[in-house]
């Protein structure tokens, strides 16, 4: 770790003039940056910690939505949601272990965008609206590849805004150990069609499967799905899957996911 | 309390409170007043030559006290030495604690910073400037043997390979001419590595006025490291210290005489000052031994019944860049115990040991035997299949009886050392594990979609090596007993077992009993704990401390009591005239009463015997989903003879600890390079572990039938069972609910993504 200056921002005012220095870096549940920080791959002059903002954490339902403080942990969303959107509740709840969920933050998910991570398929598969401190971002337009969104310096996530599907499951293969999805996928099925988000699998980060969608949205069935499989094209291939394996198993999670829907 | 009542007892582990209550007293616990902290420059780069090391900015760094590289060390740097299985031929391939002119793998020191903190020393790292011209890296075993010129580890040497040599028994040829069936597959073992709770860390001390270097946070081998450091340092041997500490985890990697220590002692003898130095866990996965990186070719011929004639092979392991201090106890060990606890009358097999660019390895709990027992296993199996035979009727068929003990094994090791199995009757053990797992109970139906199968494995185990263990009981006038062994605890429960066996000895109450292990302070000298070493040996050590102890009160008492020693009764710590309960004095009053002399206060040598082999047996249930090719391990058995059981609580932790590391390392754990050498999984994030959450039902019989003749107390080692034979029951249950796709189960570590291909392509044979 190399040495940086802390401090803990009241409000989200606060915080952003705070962050406006160039060399400051926002700190949400630390369970990315700190470790980041430990292997000495970030040098930041101060670190704006985020945890002691209120207005930060809160989890509200109604008129169809859910929206999530952008400082909530995975594991009050766990809890939180269960009645309302049992899906993403699930999701959350099957994040890393205790530790994890108790600290680590939905925002911190969202604006890190890991390849690997459940939160942005949840977003992408929910058409959710990201609330920062400056403006309201469409999921579709946040996820910008593996680490990038459309997030600029210094601007902090304050909440997400999901609207409730009528029916929705997340499927994932997760890594022994950390629990890291290797490819997991959620699909949400509204009134007017099927959204299908994909984690885990892409050089790209997060991605919506069109195929998928069409055939769902068209006929709500595994049988729809049994025979799409997706191109292994751009697939991350690590020590953990080939791009072929990643791209296989969209399909059996995808499939499995809606079996346990209809 | 009688003298053998407490062996065979679940006395409740003595480290537990301690450890738990986070009462424990770990290296980076300890702080020294005027303390500096060490940080090495590690090569990044797997092979080549160091053109320029430049530390003057790091020097400049405020806070850095000292810099130092291999060019500063006063005189010639010493060489790290072999402890086990020492071969003449690895000899030019020992390391040094620092580069010198080259650099052979990733992690390898190259330069040392001292700071006033950590934090500060690793930010000096980044301003020593180091220039490496590159040399061909050898990351795999065929690159070894075919590298010539600046490929090779030292090119003076001429060759990669740092041993070769055969051993066997019987009549190979004569075997496989008689046999109805030969098999021959190409096995591989993995490399990975013990990955300790606690990483490795130091303090020296290095006082020169007094002429005394202190190392803490010692383990395992104190007297051999001290020995061995004096002589690097030119002190004597009572010039040196090496005092313990509690130890997150050992399994065989901790406490080895590294380069690590040379270079804290180093840079405290250079700064004055204490030196510390904590690994960080990046550091551990390349700088710590890593252990396996064995393959084998492996030939087996039997009749049409099932009878092995015998087996021929050739082992080769990976030793990478340096051979550390355990020698070849690796590939030695993989060679020893290919044909395992069967009768295989005939067997032939070549030992290579070959250099790489790539972390030294060393032992790691099991070494050897996890290879052997995997590649055995996995070919039983297989020539079950070829003969349509039940797996386990052929390895019953095959199993050593009690009529054939003691056994021996023939010239297996490479110094000639005869090797007998003493005692055990394998098949009757063979059978409790086979009624335990149900395994003739007609297979069950599960209608969870997945593949469902069980695995077997047989395996034998030596224990109790190293020549000799120490121990010291001393009384003190409060009554208190304290005990000394020169073997060391690291978690395993060992301070558990010696005041077990000191109270039994004693007769007495354990809370009477306190335990110090193995500082070089405490005793005269001891070897220390591997090889399932420490219950059978420093155990051994202490009974016959505190028979000798006894005795020597006894006439003292004798003297004091005026009775003749014959006429007193002992125990609990008192000695009474035979029918005069009035006429007694105590152990403390004697003690106290000798104080001129020391007390009661006894060493004493236990000498090594021949070795004990317990026998043991796993059974694994896994399910394969056939749709990710993902593995689960529903339920494990593992039924160990382990000679007379001294405490069946530990053993059983011990064993359910050791199937755990092992599935770990079957299904998780790997150390993977790249062709240029770099090591890509050295975080958590790449080296997964299992959690709580991928433990299956783990059932553990430890039983006591045949207790090894070569102990007073005829104890064998139960440290190692529980991991031996994980990999091969895993592999065998794999390949068993994979139908005939499961030939191909010859590596490990057991992958979805490897199982889901096997499947896939034995679906398009069929097609
Ligand atoms: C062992 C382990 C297992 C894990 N398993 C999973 C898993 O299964 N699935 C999964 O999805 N994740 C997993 N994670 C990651 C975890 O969910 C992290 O908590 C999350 O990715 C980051 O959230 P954080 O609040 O901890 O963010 P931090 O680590 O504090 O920050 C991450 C990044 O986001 C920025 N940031 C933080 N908060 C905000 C904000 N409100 N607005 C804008 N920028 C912000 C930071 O500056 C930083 O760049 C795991 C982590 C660990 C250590």
């Amino acid at each position: 770790m190399y040495a940086f200056d802390f401090v803990k921002a009241a409000s989200v005012e606060e915080a952003v003039s705070a962050l406006a220095s160039g060399e400051a870096q926002a700190l949400g549940g630390g369970q990315t940056l700190i470790p980041t920080l430990k292997a000495r791959l970030a040098d930041p002059g101060t670190l704006i910690s985020l945890a002691h903002i209120d207005s930060l954490k809160f989890v509200r339902a109604g008129d169809g939505m859910v929206e999530i403080g952008g400082g909530t942990t995975h594991a009050t969303v766990a809890a939180e949601t269960a009645q309302t959107y049992p899906g993403l509740a699930d999701l959350a709840g099957r994040i890393g272990d205790p530790s994890v969920r108790n600290r680590g933050t939905i925002g911190g998910s969202l604006a890190n965008n890991d390849p690997s991570a459940c939160y942005p398929a949840a977003a992408l598969g929910s058409g959710a609206t990201i609330v920062t401190n400056s403006r309201e971002i469409a999921a579709d337009d946040f996820f910008e590849g593996m680490f990038a969104t459309s997030l600029e310096e210094g601007e902090i996530v304050t909440a997400v805004k999901f609207p409730i599907p009528e029916k929705s499951h997340y499927e994932k293969m997760a890594q022994p150990a950390s629990r890291f999805p290797l490819v997991a996928v959620f699909v949400a099925k509204f009134a007017d069609g099927v959204r299908v988000a994909v984690t885990g699998a892409s050089n790209d980060g997060v991605f919506r499967w069109a195929e998928a969608e069409k055939a769902l949205s068209a006929d709500f069935s595994v049988a729809a799905v049994q025979e799409l499989k997706h191109s292994d094209d751009d697939m991350i291939a690590d020590l953990h899957g080939t791009a072929a394996y990643r791209a296989h198993l969209i399909g059996v999670m995808t499939r499995r996911a809606v079996a346990q829907m209809v | 309390m009688a003298q053998g009542s407490l062996i065979g007892q679940s006395l409740p582990r003595v480290e537990d409170d301690r450890l738990l209550d986070g009462a424990g007293c770990y290296i980076d616990d300890v702080a020294l007043p005027g303390m500096m902290h060490m940080a090495i420059l590690r090569s990044s780069d797997a092979h080549g030559r160091i053109t320029a090391l430049d530390c003057s900015a790091a020097r400049l760094v405020p806070g850095v006290i000292d810099v130092f590289t291999a060019e500063d060390w006063p005189q010639d740097m010493p060489v790290i030495p072999m402890r086990l299985i020492p071969l003449e031929s690895s000899v030019p391939f020992l390391q040094r604690p620092l580069a010198q002119g080259k650099v052979r793998y990733v992690g390898e020191p190259v330069a040392v910073v001292v700071a006033r903190d950590r934090r500060t020393a690793e930010d000096a790292l980044e301003f020593l400037e180091l220039e490496i011209e590159a040399l061909p890296p050898v990351v795999t075993r065929d690159q070894a043997l075919a590298a010539t010129g600046d490929a090779l580890m030292v090119p003076e040497v001429g060759t990669n390979i740092s041993a070769q040599y055969q051993i066997g028994r019987g009549d190979i040829e004569d075997a496989f001419a008689r046999a109805d069936v030969t098999l021959k597959k190409t096995f591989q073992s993995h490399r990975h590595t013990a990955v300790p709770l606690e990483t490795r860390g130091t303090i020296a001390v290095f006082d020169i006025a007094a002429g005394k270097l202190t190392i803490h946070g010692a383990s395992k081998v104190t007297f051999f490291n001290r020995a061995e450091l004096a002589k690097a340092f030119n002190l004597r041997n009572d010039q040196v210290d090496l005092i313990t500490s509690d130890i997150g985890g050992g399994f065989g990697v901790r406490g080895e005489l590294y380069p690590e220590y040379y270079l804290a002692a180093e840079a405290s003898r250079r700064t004055g000052r204490p030196v510390k130095w904590i690994e960080d866990r990046r550091e551990h996965f390349a700088a710590t031994n890593h252990s396996r990186d064995v393959d084998c070719e492996l030939e087996i011929a039997a009749l049409k019944d099932g009878t092995i004639l015998g087996m021929r092979g050739q082992v080769r392991a990976d030793m990478g860049a340096y051979i550390r201090t355990n020698g070849n106890v690796v590939p030695a060990k993989a060679g020893q115990f290919l044909p395992g606890p069967y009768r295989v009358p005939a067997f032939a097999c070549e030992v290579l040991a070959l250099v790489t660019n790539k972390t030294p390895v060393g032992t790691y709990r099991g070494p050897g035997r996890i290879e052997a027992n995997f590649f055995r296993e996995r070919m039983l199996d297989c020539l079950a299949d070829e003969l349509g035979m039940d797996p386990a009727a052929l390895r019953m068929k095959n199993l050593l009886g009690a009529a054939e003990m003691p056994f021996d094994t023939g010239d297996l090791l490479p110094n000639a050392q005869k090797v007998v199995f003493d005692s055990g009757d394998y098949p009757a053990t063979f059978r409790k594990l086979l009624d335990e797992c149900d395994w003739d109970a007609p297979a069950q139906v599960h209608s969870d979609g997945r593949l469902h199968a069980m695995g077997l494995a047989c395996f034998n185990e030596s224990s109790g090596g190293g020549l000799y263990e120490n121990a010291r009981i001393s009384v003190a006038a409060s009554g208190q007993i304290t005990v000394s062994t020169g073997s060391s605890s690291m978690g395993q429960g060992v301070e558990t077992a010696i005041r077990q066996i000191c109270a039994d000895a004693l007769s007495m109450a354990p809370e009477r009993i306190t335990v110090a292990l193995s500082s070089t302070t405490l005793l005269s000298d001891g070897v220390g704990s591997f090889h399932s070493r420490s219950t059978v040996m420093a155990g051994s050590a202490v009974g016959q401390a505190a028979a000798e102890l006894l005795d020597q009160a006894r006439g003292e008492a004798g003297r004091r009591l005026n009775a003749a020693p014959a006429e007193l009764d002992y125990s609990d710590g008192v000695f009474r005239v035979m029918g005069q309960s009035d006429r007694s004095i105590r152990l403390s009053d004697l003690s106290a009463m000798l104080s001129d002399q020391g007390g009661l206060d006894v060493e004493s040598r236990y000498e090594q015997a021949p070795l004990g082999f317990s026998f043991g047996a796993h059974a694994a249930h896994v399910a394969i989903d056939p749709g990710t090719g993902d593995i689960e391990v529903l339920d494990y058995w593992v039924v160990e003879d382990v000679g007379r059981v001294l405490n069946p609580a530990l053993v059983e932790g011990q064993t359910i600890g050791g199937v755990v590391q092992g599935l770990g390392d079957a299904l998780y754990g790997e150390l993977v390079y790249d062709d240029m050498g770099q090591l890509l999984t050295a975080s958590f994030a790449d080296y997964l572990l299992p959690t709580s959450t991928e433990v299956p039902d783990i059932r553990a019989v430890a039983t006591g039938d045949y207790p090894s003749p070569h102990n007073p107390y005829g104890f064998k080692g139960a440290g190692e069972g529980g991991i031996v034979a994980v990999a091969a029951a895993v592999g065998n249950a794999i390949a068993r609910a994979i139908g005939p796709a499961g030939d191909a189960i010859c590596q490990t570590p057991f992958h979805p993504e490897k199982i889901l291909t096997l499947l896939h392509a034995a679906k398009k044979g069929k097609q």
